[in-house]
């Protein structure tokens, strides 16, 4: 039988936060263990939560992005259950009246744009993270790091809507590429700040009512949900296949040795005993933190490609690389010169793009070293031809590593271009005058001769003339001679 | 004349003679555990822990031209120290020292105070004798065999004997007004979010409240004023600032005092009766008018308010785990890890709420008791909101019965709830309340009447207990005691 695959995602985001989500402490990745801690996230005896506002004006961000209809009024809930990584044995989040409800997310299907609805979006607080366990003589122990303990988390669950592994995964590097573009995580699946779940589920195809549901946990990169999902996938169809049925399950994905192991089953489902944090006043979204929302929202990756391919005609490889990072497509807009998006496109998608990628930099430290101005202003020499190849990549070469704007970077080095039409057709037509006997041979059809003449102008240039400029010259002025 | 002894005067004249230079913050602090605590403390057994070189540690460091400069104040032990244990009365919290002070107690060392220990309790405040208490009993020092109320009953019992002349509660469902009236002295629950509760042990967030105990009205407006802040390490404190309660001693002509025409006659010892007859006269004597109404919410408040504190609670004390502070059961596997150190570490008492709250908590049961408790509570609000507009203030007993004797409820859990019946409308409503004592019933025991008022209206109730306290001083003192006890005096 054919079977159609029903997905819903649940992921967590890491927001950028100076401060934790409930306290004071300090929001980095690094630190040694147990060291960004205080009474408040350690869960100490009388300690109370605080509620961190700029976590809340990222989701109310993210939420307008997505056109979430966002709660007036919305309630941070406890959810309970024991675990040692978990200071209170409970969770701060939210439950039956989420800060975002609603809104979507699209990615691409069969070639279309296509909304992936959202259920709801919400603020969380992060668990510490337990490494398990070590062996010490006979005993064996278990550590808990509590610096990601109260970290704030937004928890984003789609409706299932998803159908097959690569969708997953479109939608994962969408939301990633998002939440990097507003700023509000660092987006990195390698350093858990994007974690995803996913709620897997086969029916007969054709069919309405959604079939058993398993959930897949530790999904943690992309590639991870991608062939955790699949596996699932094809476990379950094995099992329908056979005309068994599949039981509700939570299965932990093995990325190691690509398989899925069980986790519990719906007998041991937690009863996580939701209630209201009487810690915590109702969360109210003033009209002025919503109007904060609309202001600080930007151009989106998605209408900046568009724009980038339509309006400034980049191939729609360079837009998407481009669009990418919003600091990377801020930078091209502002390097480009009048016309000559497509010459930006392409130093900055090959020289400056590896120049980061060797150093393992950004393009923040990219641009700090070379402005957009300074940069564009040798992109408009490059264009003007002013700075044949070669001299270019030389210049290119010196940008990042000294100061002044091209013309004081080839004095300093000593470098003399010469180039331009006016400068070197004279110098064609000397070498011409000079060795009439291969021009001849050249005008009766040999190739070769033709490398000596071009050798010839670059020496007189003293190595200073672009030989494509060259070329191209001398094969105007042998057409003009072969008509005459 | 004002007592001799140093330890027999109250708060305000102990820091004004501090201020004044003629008295030493270090004689000031030190006064109850002489002769005081000689004779008391070790029938009565209030005091937790306490420790002379913190003591004299928190005497150097208090600054001495403050409202309460070298006051000596005794901590309910659910208020985090840094200098004291927190035990909570109980077992699971180990030799768990706090690395911070609870709010509350750092802005009584700023106004000069002298933290000299930590007073017994009912195991995390869950009880109403101070019987349930890991660490042994609290009596009542009017009668060794009785018990001195709860779960606040050690800071109650040493406000009573005279170690201190001020003293920290916590007050959830009559916590501090309960003892203070077993006791014979003054016990304040002050409007929900008035007071912080950042480092106070949480048993019902949303219905705790720290509360003061003294044996005169003008050392609680003083420890009010001190303590009534804002502070945004809690964020369910109230908005606004905290009514201003100088004028405490302004009298209470024109004050309308609610007369509970009904319920209270049923089950109410004679002597509670008699004290609020007195009381209402003595009111009526300085001015006030006697305004009858109905009180209202009967034992449904009761059902309601053990449903939510012991959902509240049973989620607080999921954190006593073993895992990161206090006692660790041994045990090679997680489960019996959390089980045994549970099983262990928390008392009767405090595991039968955690159960019963875990239950009304729980998946198919939560809308059937958490919800409607939790409606229930929206409508006991309105209806405290509603009587309001009728008096100023209520007249109520603070509990039905005089102090009762050690052993007398711990075995029927349902009789000990059922004696908060007045108390726990105001943490249910978040309104303050005051025990005020009104002198020794026949049998020597104190006897005591409680005020509530709607939420900010402290200013009211000290008014009120002023006046009761400025009648009552020649009939409330008892001969014999009066050299023992130092209330009331100035």
């Amino acid at each position: 039988m054919a079977w159609e695959v029903v997905i819903g995602l649940e992921c967590h985001v890491q927001l950028k936060t100076r401060s934790k989500m409930f306290c004071g402490c300090p929001n980095t990745f690094g630190a040694l263990p147990n060291t960004n801690v205080c009474p408040v996230c350690l869960g100490l005896p009388g300690a109370l939560p605080r509620t961190n506002r700029v976590a809340i004006a990222h989701a109310l961000l993210l939420g307008s992005v997505l056109g979430c209809r966002v709660r007036e009024e919305s309630v941070f809930a406890r959810k309970h259950y024991f675990y040692p990584d978990m200071p209170k044995n409970y969770q701060i989040s939210q439950y039956d009246r989420p800060l975002c409800e609603g809104g979507e997310l699209s990615i691409d299907r069969d070639g279309v744009r296509t909304g992936i609805a959202l259920t709801r979006i919400h603020c969380e607080e992060d668990a510490g993270k337990s490494f398990h366990p070590e062996r010490h003589g006979d005993r064996r122990l278990s550590r808990v790091d509590f610096n990601r303990a109260g970290v704030p988390l937004l928890e984003l669950v789609t409706e299932p809507v998803l159908r097959s592994p690569a969708e997953c995964a479109a939608f994962l590097t969408a939301l990633r590429r998002l939440v990097r573009w507003l700023g509000i995580s660092g987006g990195d699946m390698e350093k858990g700040q994007l974690r995803c779940d996913a709620n897997v589920s086969l029916r007969p195809a054709g069919s309405t009512p959604l079939g058993t549901k398993t959930e897949l946990k530790n999904l943690n990169t992309i590639k991870g949900v991608e062939r955790g999902v699949a596996a699932e996938i094809a476990r379950q169809a094995g099992i329908l296949d056979a005309g068994g049925r599949v039981t509700q399950a939570t299965l932990l994905f093995d990325a190691d040795r690509d398989r899925l192991a069980l986790m519990r089953t719906k007998e041991q489902a937690h009863d996580y005993r939701y209630m209201p944090d009487p810690d915590l006043p109702v969360l109210r979204v003033s009209e002025a933190m919503r109007a904060e929302a609309r202001r600080a929202t930007p151009e989106l990756p998605w209408a900046r490609e568009a724009r980038f391919r339509d309006a400034l005609q980049l191939p729609a490889y360079d837009a998407a690389v481009l669009t990418e990072s919003r600091e990377l497509s801020d930078y091209l807009e502002a390097c480009a010169p009048e016309g000559q998006h497509k010459l930006a496109s392409n130093w900055l998608m090959t020289e400056v793009l590896r120049w980061i990628r060797e150093r393992g930099a950004s393009i923040e430290e990219w641009s700090a070293r070379v402005s957009a101005e300074r940069f564009r202003e040798f992109l408009a020499r490059v264009a003007t031809r002013e700075l044949p190849g070669p001299i270019a990549k030389q210049v290119f070469a010196w940008l990042p590593e000294e100061d002044g704007d091209v013309a004081a970077l080839l004095e300093r080095h000593g470098v003399r271009v010469a180039s331009g039409e006016a400068t070197l057709r004279p110098l064609v037509r000397a070498v011409m005058a000079e060795h009439a006997a291969v021009v001849a041979q050249v005008l009766a059809g040999e190739e070769r001769p033709f490398g000596f003449l071009v050798g010839q102008v670059m020496k007189k240039s003293g190595g200073q003339a672009v030989p494509q400029e060259v070329q191209r010259l001398l094969r105007e002025e042998l057409a003009e001679r072969a008509r005459t | 004349m004002s007592p001799v002894e140093p330890w027999q005067r109250s708060a305000r004249s102990l820091a004004a003679e501090v201020r004044a230079g003629r008295l030493t913050a270090q004689a000031s602090a030190e006064s109850g555990f002489e002769a005081p605590a000689a004779r008391w403390e070790r029938d009565v057994h209030a005091i937790l822990s306490t420790d002379r070189s913190a003591r004299a540690r928190a005497v150097a460091e208090a600054p001495m031209q403050a409202v309460l400069s070298g006051v000596p104040v005794l901590l309910k032990d659910n208020l985090c120290t840094v200098d004291h244990p927190t035990t909570c009365g109980s077992r699971i919290l180990g030799e768990w020292r706090s690395p911070y002070d609870a709010t509350v107690v750092a802005r009584l060392r700023q106004a000069g105070a002298v933290v000299v220990g930590k007073g017994n309790m009912d195991e995390f405040a869950m009880g109403s004798s101070t019987e349930f208490s890991a660490f042994g009993p609290t009596r009542n020092p009017y009668d060794l065999a009785r018990v001195p109320g709860g779960s606040s009953g050690g800071p109650a019992a040493a406000v009573a004997y005279g170690l201190v002349p001020l003293a920290l509660g916590s007050d959830t469902g009559g916590s501090v007004r309960q003892p203070a009236a077993f006791c014979g002295v003054l016990g304040l629950k002050p409007t929900y979010g008035r007071l912080s509760r950042y480092g106070l042990v949480a048993f019902g967030s949303s219905l705790d409240q720290v509360g003061i105990f003294a044996r005169h009205v003008g050392d609680v407006a003083d420890a009010y004023r001190v303590l009534a802040h804002r502070d945004p390490f809690d964020a369910s404190m109230r908005e606004g600032q905290a009514p201003d309660v100088s004028t405490w001693d302004a009298g209470v002509r024109d004050l309308r005092f609610g007369w509970p025409a009904n319920l209270w006659r049923e089950g109410v010892d004679e002597a509670i009766v008699a004290a609020l007859e007195r009381a209402a006269g003595w009111l009526e004597h300085a001015g006030a008018k006697r305004v009858p109404f109905e009180f209202l919410p009967g034992t449904f408040a009761v059902a309601t308010y053990y449903l939510l504190a012991t959902a509240e609670a049973s989620s607080n004390l999921a954190r006593f785990d073993g895992v990161r502070y206090g006692l660790r059961a041994r045990s090679d596997e997680l489960t019996t890890l959390y089980t045994h150190t549970r099983g262990e570490g928390f008392g009767p008492e405090v595991r039968r709420r955690i159960l019963l709250g875990t239950y009304a908590l729980s998946a198919g049961y939560h809308d059937e008791y958490y919800l409607k408790a939790q409606r229930a509570r929206t409508r006991i609000v309105r209806e405290y909101a509603a009587a309001f507009a009728r008096c100023d203030v209520m007249l109520l007993p603070a509990t039905p019965t005089l102090a009762f004797k050690l052993g007398e409820k711990t075995e029927n859990p349902l009789a000990m709830y059922l004696s908060d019946v007045f108390t726990i409308g105001a943490n249910l409503a978040g309104i303050p309340g005051l025990s005020v004592p009104m002198g020794l019933a026949a049998g020597g025991l104190p006897a005591a009447v409680q005020l509530l008022g709607p939420a900010d209206s402290e200013l009211r109730l000290l008014q009120a207990a002023r006046a009761l306290e400025a009648e009552g001083r020649s009939d409330r003192v008892p001969r014999g005691y009066e050299r023992e006890f130092a209330w009331p005096g100035k």
